[in-house]
């Protein structure tokens, strides 16, 4: 089946490639929208979501892209394959969790990804590799314009797009870049940085956007406010920000690299070191460890890997990806073993390690 | 994101300034109101009495809880549920609970008035000040489809048929606006 597709491959997102790549891993827009002729998702009986989603198949069949894209029914999928989804940043979790008809349809490059009563009817995402928030736009408005031709949005004169949560009523837009800052967090000025962000009313989150704690130092910069400006203006307030963070990233890790070679060199080093040759590693563990590795490989401390090898092993050594792999369920303590396991044959194997 | 105070959703982010100090707050409705009513308060002596200023902060415990009973016409959800979820029940809410929302809205994203992409089958109907009538229109099937379960459920099939047929010329017309195109 389409797993298998999935899992050999990687989404376009993970292979390291455009603008600024070295610090900016992605960037996203995603836009809500809702039938007029429908009570929103959480209102709505199960009969009701069941012909939601009947209707925006069928509909979405008729546009181009809809017939690009592989539709997944996620009420029919095992949890280890919504959890892997999710992992892929294909859904969100809240859509992985939730119960009822839903579904996604996915693109093979893994850009497009539409997903049918998640909080919204419709949710459109679109997803690049490096900063690329232009083209990402470009992309999910031409999806929404075809969409938009074929099925009746809930549209207000003076509200915009109506959508469940108030949070998201206007343009229905979010738009995320994820930045790996390792050369902040050791520098201790990471703190400063959110709080700037925060005055200007933008959102930090951690890598898979649960909680404020991000592991690996990697975090995703969101607009909050939906209502009132442009989705150019949304767009262009985080677009403006990133260069700023960019840079303060890169003097920092000059920074690093003039104050002390010795130290970072040795703190990457060690990491490289664990992962080559743990017996058990906790998923946590493992992405603190890849984020050093990542900013050794980025500084020419590290040879013989490339930033898109440990891009895939962010997203390979998580607890789904690990179990689709192996064929069978883990549980916790397993998975620390299989996730070195995997590690270790990876750099015996893959990148000839340090010879 | 939830409330610091409570388990319902925050719909208030707060940023406080207090010399060269950042604080930041996440409420949810009611506890946005309690705290704004005390900030309100320690900012302002007894002088202020003008009923302008304040919206939807400075109400009665009387006028809340009418507020809250408002019912949406098309979905039954009522203000109260809402203020609850977080969430709004349909499309029709925004045009229902306009006025309690607008405070809300203001205070979420500074502004009350959507500004960006519209849908293109729109562009030619500009003056209209509440849902462009074809949106309306079908949002009303949400409150016909209620209709029909009530009639089925009083055995009145008459009344339901008719409802059907109803709906169905509805979304038929939306339909044929869009191969008109």
């Amino acid at each position: 089946m389409k797993f298998e597709v999935l899992k050999s491959s990687v989404g376009e997102w993970l292979k390291g490639t455009g603008p600024e790549s070295d610090i900016v891993m992605s960037s996203r827009v995603r836009l809500a929208r809702n039938l007029a002729h429908y009570p929103f998702v959480g209102r709505a009986s199960e009969s009701e979501r069941s012909e939601v989603e009947e209707f925006l198949r069928s509909r979405l069949s008729k546009t181009s892209v809809g017939s690009r894209l592989e539709y997944m029914n996620l009420g029919g999928l095992e949890d280890l394959d919504r959890q892997f989804l999710v992992e892929r940043q294909l859904i969100s979790r809240e859509h992985a969790d939730a119960t009822g008809a839903r579904g996604v349809a996915i693109d093979s490059a893994e850009q497009v990804s539409l997903m049918i009563n998640e909080e919204d009817h419709l949710r459109i995402q679109c997803l690049h590799s490096g900063l690329d928030l232009q083209a990402v736009w470009d992309q999910i408005r031409s999806v929404d314009e075809e969409i938009e031709a074929v099925v009746p949005y809930a549209f207000h004169e003076r509200w915009g797009y109506l959508t469940a949560c108030p949070t998201n009523v206007g343009t229905g837009i979010r738009v995320s870049v994820m930045l790996h800052l390792p050369a902040l967090v050791i520098t201790r000025q990471i703190d400063k940085v959110f709080r700037s962000l925060h005055k200007i009313s933008l959102a930090v989150r951690g890598l898979y956007g649960e909680g404020s704690q991000a592991f690996g130092d990697f975090y995703q910069i969101s607009n909050q406010i939906t209502l009132g400006r442009s989705e150019s203006e949304l767009i262009n307030q985080v677009a403006d920000v990133v260069p700023v963070l960019i840079d303060y990233e890169r003097r920092a890790r000059e920074f690093l690299l003039e104050e002390t070679e010795r130290n970072v060199h040795d703190q990457v080093s060690r990491a490289f070191g664990i992962l080559r040759t743990a017996q058990t590693i906790s998923a946590e563990e493992t992405m603190q460890l890849l984020s050093r590795v990542r900013m050794g490989v980025l500084l020419g401390l590290v040879d013989d890997l490339h930033v898109s090898d440990v891009n895939k092993l962010l997203v390979r050594t998580q607890p789904a990806h690990l179990q689709k792999m192996k064929g069978i369920d883990l549980d916790t303590k397993d998975r620390n073993i299989e996730r070195a396991r995997f590690l270790r044959s990876y750099f015996e194997s893959g990148s000839s390690g340090e010879n | 994101m939830q409330c610091q105070q409570c388990d319902k959703q925050a719909m208030f982010h707060i940023t406080e300034l207090e010399t060269g100090d950042v604080r930041e707050l996440h409420l949810c409705e009611d506890h946005a109101r309690v705290y704004l009513n005390q900030a309100e308060a320690d900012s302002q002596p007894e002088d202020s009495d003008d009923e302008s200023g304040s919206i939807g902060v400075g109400q009665t415990a009387k006028e809340l809880s009418e507020i809250d009973q408002k019912v949406c016409d098309m979905c039954g959800i009522t203000f109260f549920e809402f203020r609850n979820q977080g969430r709004l029940g349909c499309p029709h809410d925004y045009v229902q609970f306009e006025e309690e929302l607008e405070p809300l809205i203001a205070n979420i994203h500074g502004d009350v008035k959507h500004t960006g992409c519209r849908p293109n089958r729109d562009k030619s109907a500009e003056d209209q000040s509440v849902l462009p009538e074809s949106t309306e229109e079908l949002t009303s099937v949400i409150g016909m489809r209620k209709e029909i379960r009530e009639a089925v459920e009083g055995e009145d099939y008459e009344v339901a048929g008719k409802l059907r047929d109803d709906i169905k010329k509805i979304l038929h017309q939306w339909q044929a606006e869009e191969t008109k195109q």
